[in-house]
């Protein structure tokens, strides 16, 4: 197929000026092309150039591709034709103002007004709460019955707003509403200097931080033509598999107790712990935080470190083992998991699911695997791939990918490698340069993007959390099951709410 | 009858321990130490302690509920014999008037639940409205079943001295399955694993919790009494089946029927810890399961004794 998209890699770095910068109807063509023909959305956003405002996109094939337009005030929307485009231009309409004609559901995505001061897409009075004055999606009947649950919710989660239409005890429609922790990160980050990137990174989601960071530091070190040694690559592997492997196992013991099978939801907290734990050892910080900075690495790891480690995951990887399989294997268990939030591999498709719930619908893509980075080029990820799509199959790839996690970590704490611990890198990044990073964090596929100005400083810094794609498959799986099998589905998925919400 | 009275006011103010033996075998198959046995006494203190919060939305009926099913659970107890004692009060018919007054305490928590018009508790009340039917069912069928083998329509003919002893005669092994049909009661009417989970926070996964979300303070101190009481009540009822003997001194009856108590919360304790809950609309089947065995045992008993 030829095709007038540059062909990227991941986190390399471009003058900009060789993004090609087509005209919109070229672009609009040329992208539906590439998305339609099984192509997935990777960014899509708008940002301000000087007095222009431009869009741009990063898609994924089997390749990155990228291209950029000027931005219309006003254009026929790219969901009606190919569906994964769908949140994007939402979040465009949301941020830029700019209108996609004809969009199937135009609605707000986190709920604030826009920053070129533009007339509001939606019409939204940004004075009023939301969800009092929004007209959610309703359904009209006798036997309808109308749930709201949040913003606050019992238990210790964040703030959401979900509206369900029920028939009885079955769902027609959820309808999630999100946006009640928007920090304004994006613009955040456009006025602070280097020094406070990589904490702000950090704090963008809090069971993502090593993600989150790794992803910002790549960028960075490829804007500023810097490269981390060997040993920095494999300390944030490491670093990145026990996040990994943290919220897998904390996530797994919380479906369990969902489903009041208490043994092990016990046993996964503490383990949960166990492993937190060992990212303290290695950074001091029980999320990661501190770990990773541009160029490398704050913390090195010492042969005794690597010891300490290997002797604490000999003593649990058993206990793991043994947890997940009596998670998976007990047969009241199982029946609960099982056809439970069935998500159709064409709408998995269609809403671009990523990371384990798009695995658990017969989508084999893994970053890990498909656009390697850090040690994961010498590392052999398997496919993972589960056909069913419900529930069953969200934890069961969730916990084959913690045990492989634990077989890397113990591949990689093997390898005796020494590193220089950076501490406050003053890196300068490229002027008019562009750069995209991916990696495959625990929900799944995570990217920033940032382009630079004329003086090297940050023009655009776009994150797009793996939760931007697959709130919406929280949703469809909600299609006709149970209302009381929400929380279950809910955590199958766990998604994150402030990743979201920005 | 001081003695029956005794064993009242201690059959309720044992009430909570108990259901703390629960929480300890659960607390054992997870690995944990667990709360101390007396936890339910604190939080019954701390909660008769607080203030009561009120909706302006709600009515009258609202403080009603957590009333009527205490004052509904303290009367069933009346009625039941433990550890072979005669009860308190005892008629002809006594046992339809129990399971109508526990009908009567679940309309008023129901009632208590829509009063508030949240689409919770109106999910919940629409649940704990469904489930007990069934319950009510099986229970009935037992009642056909004793009321043939004792010819008497009271509780106290079934488990007061020796006559447990007797329905086992008349009966045998089919009383199995009777005691089976009443744990799976037992299980469903006081919401736990695998029909409701006592412990989730999770609103739209509950039962019976979910109808009682916005009751707080004492008012929700009398719901807690009030439910550890009828799950003293049944676990009462099947005690005094499984430990039919007449030692001749009531100590050693006292004894033998507190080791009956335990085998039946130890058993709870052991069935929530080694089974996930049904999925919702499985329970349905579950609970039925019960009224089967009530009837196989009903048909298997009555063929023999013709």
């Amino acid at each position: 197929m030829k095709s007038d998209f540059l062909e990227i890699s991941n986190g390399e770095a471009l003058i900009r000026s060789r993004i090609p910068h087509l005209p919109f109807d070229l672009f609009r063509k040329e992208a539906l092309d590439i998305v339609g023909n099984g192509g997935k959305v990777v960014q899509f956003f708008a940002y301000q150039d000087g007095e222009a405002v431009k869009l741009l996109t990063v898609l994924r094939t089997d390749k990155l591709l990228v291209a950029g337009t000027d931005a219309p005030e006003s254009y026929p929307s790219l969901t009606n034709e190919c569906e994964p485009f769908h949140m994007f231009e939402r979040e465009i309409a949301e941020q830029f103002g700019i209108r996609p004609e004809g969009h199937p559901w135009l609605k707000m995505v986190r709920y604030h007004a826009n920053c070129q001061g533009k007339p509001d897409v939606f019409g939204n009075d940004y004075k009023k709460d939301i969800p009092g004055q929004y007209d959610y999606y309703s359904v009209e009947g006798d036997a309808i019955h109308e749930v709201a649950v949040g913003p606050v919710h019992a238990g210790v989660i964040e703030p959401g707003h979900f509206r369900f239409n029920c028939i009885g005890e079955r769902v027609l429609n959820l309808e999630i509403q999100l946006g009640y922790q928007h920090r304004g990160i994006e613009n955040l980050f456009l006025n602070i200097d280097n020094k406070r990137l990589p904490i702000i990174t950090e704090g963008i989601a809090g069971d993502t931080a090593v993600g989150n960071s790794l992803c910002m530091a790549q960028a960075l070190e490829a804007l500023s033509s810097v490269t981390p040694d060997n040993g920095a690559k494999i300390i944030r592997t490491i670093g990145l598999e026990f996040e990994r492997i943290a919220n897998h196992v904390g996530d797994l013991g919380a479906l369990s107790g969902d489903v009041a099978f208490l043994p092990p939801a016990n046993y996964c907290g503490r383990m949960r712990g166990d492993f937190l734990n060992m990212t303290l050892w290695m950074c001091g910080n029980r999320f990661g935080k501190g770990l990773v900075r541009p160029g490398g690495v704050r913390f090195e790891m010492t042969d005794d470190d690597r010891k300490t480690l290997q002797e604490r995951i000999d003593v649990l990887k058993p206990q793991v083992r043994h947890t997940i399989d009596l998670i998976l294997s007990t047969s009241s268990v199982r029946s609960r998991f099982e056809g439970c939030g069935t998500v159709s591999t064409s709408d998995a498709e269609k809403l671009g699911l990523v990371g384990p719930a798009g695995r658990a619908c017969t989508m084999p893509y893994d970053v890990r695997r498909c656009f390697p980075t850090e040690h994961y080029v010498n590392l052999d990820i398997p496919e993972n791939a589960e056909p069913t799509g419900d529930v069953y199959a969200r934890a069961k790839v969730r916990g084959d990918e913690v045990m492989q996690s634990i077989s890397i970590i113990e591949s990689l704490l093997a390898d005796p490698v020494e590193t220089n611990i950076v501490d406050t890198a003053e890196l300068k990044p490229a002027p008019s340069s562009f750069v995209v990073t991916l990696n495959e964090a625990w929900r799944g596929e995570l990217s920033h993007c940032i382009l630079t100005d004329e003086k090297g400083n940050i023009l655009r810094h776009k994150v797009k959390d793996p939760s931007f794609h697959n709130w919406n498959g929280l949703s469809m799986s909600l299609r006709d099951t149970g209302i009381s099998d929400f929380p279950l589905n809910n955590k199958s998925f766990n998604l994150s709410y402030c990743g979201f919400d920005l | 009858m001081i003695k029956s009275i005794i064993l009242w006011a201690l059959a309720i103010l044992l009430a909570p321990f108990f259901s703390a033996v629960i929480l300890k075998v659960k607390a054992f198959f997870g690995g944990r130490k667990g709360s101390p046995l007396l936890i339910n006494y604190y939080t019954l203190i701390k909660l008769f302690k607080k203030g009561s919060v009120y909706s302006t939305s709600t009515t009258p009926v609202f403080k009603m509920g957590p009333i009527v099913s205490m004052a509904a659970s303290a009367i069933i107890l009346l009625f039941i014999p433990i550890a072979g004692q005669n009860p308190v009060i005892s008629f002809n018919g006594d046992i339809i008037f129990i399971l109508y007054l526990l009908g009567l305490a679940r309309f008023f928590t129901i009632a208590a639940a829509m009063d508030t018009a949240s689409p919770f508790e109106g999910m919940g009340a629409a649940r704990e409205a469904y489930f007990p039917i069934i319950c009510e069912a099986t229970m009935f069928m037992i009642l056909i079943l004793f009321y043939r083998l004792s010819g008497e329509l009271t509780l106290s003919a079934y488990l007061s001295g020796d006559q447990p002893l007797s329905l086992w005669h008349g009966a045998g092994s089919p009383l199995l399955f009777v005691i089976f049909a009443l744990f799976i009661v037992l299980l469903t009417e006081n919401s736990r694993v695998p029909v409701d989970d006592p412990a989730t926070h999770l609103e739209l996964t509950m039962i019976h919790e979910v109808m009682v979300l916005d009751h707080s303070g004492p008012d929700l101190g009398l719901i807690e009494l009030g439910s550890f009481c009828k799950l003293f009540f049944y676990s009462t009822f099947i005690a005094g089946l499984i430990s039919p003997f007449d030692l001749g001194h009531p100590l050693m009856n006292a004894a033998l029927f507190g080791a009956a108590l335990f085998v039946i919360y130890i058993s709870v304790g052991i069935t929530e810890s080694v089974m996930a809950r049904y999925r919702m609309d499985r329970v349905p089947k579950f609970v039925l399961t019960s009224f089967a065995l009530a009837l196989f045992a009903t048909i298997i008993t009555l063929e023999f004794m013709k």
